[in-house]
């Protein structure tokens, strides 16, 4: 075990540089002078030099490269231009929105999925089945920049029991989670129901049932337990499809996180906050990947990594 | 489920093609005077807020989503066969590298990578296909790698290599055939994908940009109008639902037919 989580640890490293350098070479994608990008057309020669200097982008790249590290290391990710405050500070402010929209998100799913799993496959090839698949197959399909201007539509404009937009009460939350959570539900439901199906094969399962229990019982009471190192393995794994959704759900419902932050960020031209919301989301999917990677491998000793 | 699939993208793609000449109105056309109008018999799915003929800007979006979807899906596969089977074949460093630099590329959730790449580079049509090829080829490497490292074992593989065939040859003619059927169902699945990750980036702003009609940006105009003209929002979005559902159904149908034991 110990091997186990000493090689995964090792192999996330690489991982980590990795993401920080393509990161890091973002700033220096942009299509001519960054700084005067920022500044617009109408800045002058002067302003332009000195924002150069104040992003360090008139240092050797391979310095401009260790100092970024350096900084990361030390949880400096530069200063916002359009704030003029750390880029840490701002996600840090934004940080617990972010996290409450993800994780009611995933309860929503895990409140919709689970039942609906194992009603599918309680039910296997009956309607009950074929109209939870669908169900599910629409909600892959449906895209959440659509579903959520829907549900507001139906529930604040038409029905007028929910906020549209903004926080301030636990009801402002509702619709952003819902419409976060859907995919992830959809997503859940089909590996409940095929994680079920695979063990109501097992022989213990087949045994219960000899001992007279009903197909629900043997579910609920031996199958299910069984069928949750999958499930809990891809609620982990979606983590990062969550977060990413956050980016849209949050500009829906003007949710101020992250997501929200780093669209603003994009439109102001603030390459450092562009940068350090990024590295935040894609930092924060790694270590959520690594976790659940670990715990999977200490719910399940036959785990090994060869 | 295939049928239906096959059904829905048969029509959009009728629709992409000759849609825009079977509606009297042109997309970019204005009538200010009758802007937000509901749907009504002379136009069915209303007006946005410039009075232009939403219609019509779906079938001219639908070129847009369907060349999008192509052209990521097409660069992506070719690039991520390529690379794909090169490190399955080969392994050693080749493969270290490769294997390396898809593991990076997959520490980016979702879109996350092509909305950075496109908020540095500007929004534009070209930037999003360029951004969502970045992301795309790597699903297509690892899907084909796995593939590779079976068939380099296979007895007709070895047989070519023992009958004088270089490295080139026998990747491009014995073990790439072996991935296609599995590169096939991805591709259909990653046509969903592109059309949802260009609508979503659109609907961002930062993708195609107005006037061009993409059903992303018509999306991110009904925002505005959430409570006067929720027909904005809702014909849009269920365009690209059912496209979506419909590669998403053709998508699962193949991947039954290819692989049997999934479809339980």
């Amino acid at each position: 075990m110990g091997r186990y989580l000493v090689r995964r640890l090792l192999l996330t490293v690489p991982v980590l540089v990795g993401v920080a350098t393509l990161v890091f070479a973002l700033i220096h994608l942009v299509p001519g002078d960054p700084a005067q990008s920022m500044l617009g057309e109408g800045a002058s020669e002067d302003e332009v030099v000195q924002l150069r200097h104040r992003l360090g982008l008139d240092r050797p790249l391979f310095e401009q490269y260790r100092a970024f590290l350096t900084g990361l290391v030390r949880g400096d990710l530069g200063t916002s231009f359009r704030y003029g405050t750390p880029v840490t500070r701002e996600i840090r402010d934004r940080l617990l929105r972010t996290m409450q929209l993800a994780v009611a998100a995933m309860g929503v799913a895990i409140l919709i999925a689970i039942p609906l799993g194992i009603a599918a496959a309680v039910f296997r090839g009956k309607w009950i089945d074929h109209a939870a698949m669908t169900l599910a197959l629409v909600g892959i399909s449906m895209p959440n920049f659509w579903l959520g201007p829907l549900l507001a539509i139906l529930f604040a404009v038409y029905l007028g029991w929910l906020p549209v937009a903004g926080t301030g009460t636990v009801w402002h939350l509702v619709l952003p989670a819902i419409t976060l959570g859907a995919a992830l539900a959809a997503i859940l439901a089909r590996m409940t129901r095929a994680s079920l199906l695979e063990e109501l094969r097992e022989l213990y399962v087949v045994a219960a049932r000899a001992r007279g229990l009903s197909r629900l019982r043997a579910v609920v009471r031996h199958a299910f337990r069984n069928s949750l190192i999958p499930i809990v393995t891809i609620i982990g794994l979606q983590f990062g499809a969550v977060l990413t959704g956050t980016i849209i759900t949050e500009t829906i419902f003007a949710w101020p996180g992250v997501g929200r932050l780093l669209i603003q960020a994009i439109t102001f031209r603030d390459y450092p906050l562009v940068q350090g919301c990024i590295l935040f989301i894609s930092l924060t999917y790694v270590g959520m990947n690594l976790l659940t990677d670990l715990t999977y491998g200490i719910l399940d000793p036959r785990i090994r990594y060869d | 489920m295939i049928r239906v699939g096959v059904a829905i993208v048969f029509i959009a793609v009728l629709a992409a093609l000759i849609g825009p000449a079977l509606t009297p109105y042109d997309p970019a056309a204005q009538e200010l005077a009758r802007r937000l109008e509901g749907p009504s018999l002379s136009h069915p799915f209303g007006l946005d807020e410039l009075g232009r003929d939403i219609l019509a800007r779906l079938l001219s979006g639908a070129r847009i989503s369907l060349m999008v979807g192509l052209a990521v899906v097409s660069v992506s596969s070719i690039v991520g066969m390529l690379l794909g089977s090169i490190a399955g074949y080969f392994g050693g460093l080749v493969d270290d590298a490769i294997s390396r630099i898809v593991d990076v590329l997959m520490a980016f959730p979702g879109i996350l990578l092509a909305i950075a790449l496109v908020a540095v580079l500007g929004p534009s049509l070209t930037n999003v296909v360029l951004a969502l090829t970045v992301i795309g080829w790597v699903g297509y490497a690892r899907l084909v790698r796995s593939q590779a490292l079976r068939a380099r074992e296979f007895e007709f593989v070895q047989a070519a290599r023992a009958l004088g065939a270089g490295a080139p040859r026998v990747v491009l003619r014995h073990v790439l055939p072996t991935a296609f059927p599995a590169v096939v169902v991805q591709a259909t699945l990653g046509m969903a994908g592109a059309i949802i990750a260009e609508a979503a980036l659109s609907f961002l702003g930062l993708g195609v940009q107005p006037p061009t009609p993409s059903w992303g940006t018509m999306l991110d105009a009904g925002r505005s109008h959430l409570f006067d003209a929720p027909h904005l929002t809702i014909f849009p979005g269920l365009a690209i639902a059912i496209l979506v559902l419909g590669f998403n159904f053709l998508g699962d149908g193949l991947r039954d037919r290819v692989d049997p034991k999934l479809a339980k």
